[in-house]
């Protein structure tokens, strides 16, 4: 799942920025995660940029059968008043 | 008269006069049979009535009956012929005190509870970047409009789906748990809020039934209630994953504001880059510091050479010193040596020993002149005693021979004996051949 994939490069980014602020390793090892780290933020904000909104409405036809369309204020109308 | 009629007067005597009353009483003998009728009894303190209540009205009761609640029921009185027994028809069963709804309520919740679904960890976490969230309520409700507006406000590209149900009303429990099946199936929803605007808790009823409290644990996308206002709590806050106190809240649980996680990603980057060039900046100091330190080493390697140098040369100065001291030293023993030399002494000695002989043989000279006066001396003395002085008078000296001894009476030699005679001058040699014993001459 995205959302997921998400959470853990944020949390892999954030382990990343404390890792390297405690500074105790070695150059090149810190290199490597420095470069993920970059790596992971040009990712998160990617999936950010890339993200669509769309707001949908999952509804059961006559024959039982799902479908999805897109909402709108049409919607509610159709709904008797609860 | 027979029982049956009798029975049948007393029936139609009995349903005319009691056929619509209320009771209160303590429900007690339950037995449900397969049937779907439901017997009981219902007593006081001294009395009791057989009640039954029939399959249609049974599948209404929204709590179930139990041993010892007290109840108010309302009813019509029979007779049931065969066994002539008169009992009460029920048509209305409420729990004394508190609301049917209620104690409904109360005891699905028990139930639940004791199956273990309402547990903390049973609960899913509810992610904390959700692309997709689902929405189970109503399309013409103000749960709606507010959920809409948060998730738009904070997350302004995010996917929502909306899976329209009725939220009150018989279908309603049914449509909700039917939604949350859907929006499972699909697969690509990361979180689901199930929930509708207050209301009584008539209106909030469905969300208090067990189809859709277990709906709601059964769903493995993580789930948010949000049933009414902050006060009410029904089954599926219990159950839910996360229970929101209002629809709105719900939306601002469900997602992040999306300007401060962009903003958050934005100083992790910053940060990634400051805390590397940090990074680079030490080991280039480090570095740096290594190099001063093998130009250090360089350096004083040179100054060791020319310490090694200056020490060299100052050895080289004390040995020569050392050295002339020495000789120095040398020369003053041959100076002293040389003093010393026996030829000096010789030459010296030599020199004095003509001097010496010369006072020793002066010496000598007198030491010998004493001497022969003195020897002459006793010579003279000696001269006077001798007996050969005494020879010079005329005297002679007779000795045996061979062995010379000198005679003093002529009885000590015999006739024959040999003799040698000792004159001042010269000996005579003699032959004794008379001895003379008398003294006289």
């Amino acid at each position: 799942m995205a959302a997921v994939k998400f959470e853990q490069a944020m949390a892999r980014l954030e382990a990343i920025v404390g890792e390297l602020e405690k500074s105790d390793l070695p150059l090149d090892e810190s290199l490597k995660i420095f470069e993920e780290g970059i790596r992971l933020s040009k990712n998160c904000l990617k999936i950010l940029e890339e993200a669509e909104h769309k707001i949908e409405v999952l509804v059961q036809d006559k024959n039982g059968k799902k479908r999805i369309h897109a909402y709108s204020s049409d919607d509610a109308a159709d709904e008797p008043s609860s | 008269m027979t029982v049956s009629e009798l029975t049948g007067l007393l029936r139609t005597s009995i349903e005319q006069q009691f056929s619509d009353i209320w009771l209160e009483g303590e429900l007690s003998n339950l037995r449900a049979p397969g049937s779907g009728h439901i017997y009981c009894t219902l007593k006081d303190k001294a009395s009791q009535i057989r009640a039954v209540l029939f399959r249609s009205t049974a599948v209404r009761l929204r709590f179930a009956l139990q041993e010892g609640l007290q109840v108010i029921v309302r009813g019509r009185l029979t007779v049931y012929e065969p066994r002539g027994e008169y009992q009460i028809v029920l048509d209305t069963v409420e729990p004394k005190g508190i609301g049917a709804l209620q104690l409904a309520y109360e005891q699905l919740k028990e139930r639940l509870a004791t199956e273990g679904l309402f547990d903390q960890d049973r609960k899913k976490s509810v992610p904390a970047f959700p692309r997709t969230v689902g929405v189970v309520t109503s399309l013409t409700g103000a749960a709606i409009r507010d959920i809409l507006a948060v998730l738009r406000r904070r997350w302004p590209t995010l996917h929502i789906l909306i899976a329209p149900v009725q939220v009150q009303g018989e279908s309603a429990g049914r449509q909700i748990a039917e939604a949350l099946i859907a929006l499972n199936s699909l697969g690509s929803v990361d979180v689901i809020i199930v929930g509708r605007g207050g209301g009584s808790l008539e209106d909030l009823w469905s969300f208090n039934e067990e189809i859709v409290v277990r709906a709601i644990a059964a769903s493995h996308v993580p789930v948010v209630s949000a049933v009414g206002h902050e006060i009410d709590v029904t089954l599926a806050d219990f159950v839910a994953d996360l229970r929101a106190p209002t629809p709105s809240a719900a939306a601002e649980a469900v997602v992040p504001v999306l300007g401060e996680i962009v903003e958050r990603l934005r100083e992790l980057k910053v940060r990634l880059g400051q805390v590397m060039l940090r990074h680079c900046a030490f080991e280039r100091q480090r570095l740096d510091a290594g190099i001063r330190g093998v130009t250090d080493v360089r350096f004083r390697l040179q100054e060791e050479a020319q310490r090694t140098d200056e020490m060299v040369d100052r050895l080289r100065e004390m040995v020569q010193l050392l050295l002339a001291t020495g000789r120095e030293r040398v020369h003053g023993v041959r100076r002293n040596l040389s003093g010393l030399n026996p030829i000096l002494a010789v030459k010296q000695g030599l020199a004095t020993v003509p001097q010496l002989s010369k006072r020793l043989e002066g010496q000598m000279g007198v030491m010998l002149a004493q001497h022969r006066h003195r020897i002459l001396a006793t010579l003279a003395q000696l001269n006077t005693l001798s007996p050969l002085a005494i020879l010079g008078r005329g005297y002679s000296i007779l000795q045996t021979v061979p062995t010379g001894r000198i005679l003093h009476r002529a009885n000590d030699v015999g006739v024959g004996q040999e003799l040698k005679a000792q004159l001042a001058s010269g000996r005579l040699s003699c032959t004794v051949t008379q001895v003379f014993n008398d003294s006289s001459v």
